[in-house]
């Protein structure tokens, strides 16, 4: 299936690249509707690799590439089932999701994000999947999941563990405070910066050099260079789980949904 | 390069401001609570600090923001990165 127009993201083939929309309002929020269209995506891309030489995510929203998961379904799901049904729903969610990004984290092919604004939690884990990242100069990052009691979820610090120190990755976890282009440039999550709305002209450039090498070759030189950390990922479900049982969690995602002050994305 | 003085940096958020939300400057005033004066959520207020921390050169946590509404307070928590 070479196009896809469904009610979170949508997809296809333009000059050789597979191009990955999200456009679920406010801001690309990733709950099970989006996490279903993903499994479609993924189920569909060893089929289209093929025909392509590179795969750009990026969002159609003004407010950014996405706010992460979706923090009222869990909230809500949460309160609506007896407590061990919603912890196994939370590992299903998380293992599904999982399988996902490992599936687009191994893609014989080079993926491109192309981020703006809000690139928050589970959005920045799927940012952090691809193998190269291009942000809009207004592309802001954070890992705000330490302020709800939880860990991120969605593979994102051992795959920020692959490519940054640890020191690097203690300070933005611990903290939780989200960090501007510069910041992300500086320690190496960023590869190229471009000017406001021109993040997608700048991937679709990347990906039409990527497109002059051999697709052997390239997804050779990937495969060697871009480990899956599979035994730490399942470790973080576990940890993430284990967290999520107790009542602090309940509480914090209370505080976040019930929250209609000005600053509810501010630690 | 020296140091601005506090009032030029607050002048320099006031300016910022005014111009990215296309609020007229003199309706601006130091003490205002930027959230209401601005009709701002806190993802527009993050758009902000964006935009303030290239304007500046400076990287500001967003904690050290949490409970800071107005232009003077924000205006010295960016002095003091300076």
């Amino acid at each position: 299936m070479n196009e896809f127009k469904g009610q979170t993201l949508s997809w296809q083939m333009l000059n050789g690249a597979i191009e990955l929309a999200l456009h679920r309002d406010p801001c690309n929020e990733i709950g099970s509707l989006t996490l279903e269209e993903l499994e479609r995506f993924a189920a569909v891309l060893p089929g289209l690799v093929s025909e392509a030489h590179a795969l750009l995510i990026h969002s159609t929203l003004p407010a950014g590439f996405s706010a992460g998961a979706d923090l009222r379904e869990l909230f809500q799901r949460g309160r609506e089932m007896e407590k061990v049904a919603a912890r196994r729903g939370v590992r299903d969610f998380l293992e599904r999701i999982h399988a996902v990004m490992n599936a687009l984290d191994a893609a014989p092919l080079t993926t491109i994000a192309a981020v703006h604004g809000v690139t928050f939690g589970g959005g920045f884990e799927l940012a952090l999947v691809c193998d190269i990242m291009i942000a809009d100069r207004m592309a802001r990052f954070c890992f705000p999941e330490l302020r709800l009691g939880l860990i991120p979820g969605f593979g994102g610090i051992p795959r920020l563990k692959r490519d940054l120190g640890n020191s690097v990755v203690r300070d933005l976890l611990l903290t939780g405070r989200s960090f501007n282009v510069m910041k992300a440039q500086q320690i190496g999550l960023v590869s190229q910066i471009a000017a406001e709305g021109e993040a997608l002209r700048v991937a679709r450039a990347t990906a039409s050099q990527v497109g002059k090498f051999d697709r052997r070759t390239a997804a050779a030189a990937k495969a060697f260079v871009k480990p899956i950390p599979y035994e730490e990922l399942k470790r973080e479900i576990d940890i993430f789980c284990d967290l999520y049982s107790r009542p602090a969690v309940e509480e914090g995602l209370r505080r976040f949904v019930e929250n209609e002050g000005p600053q509810p994305y501010l630690p | 390069m020296p140091t601005p003085t506090i009032d030029r940096t607050l002048d320099e958020v006031l300016n910022l401001a005014a111009a990215h939300f296309k609020v007229p400057r003199e309706k601006l005033k130091p003490d205002d609570d930027f959230f209401k004066t601005l009709g701002i959520d806190s993802l527009q207020a993050l758009d902000l600090l964006t935009r303030l921390e290239h304007h500046f050169r400076i990287e500001l946590p967003d904690y050290e923001l949490q409970g800071v509404s107005d232009f003077r307070t924000l205006a010295n928590r960016i002095q003091s990165r300076l």
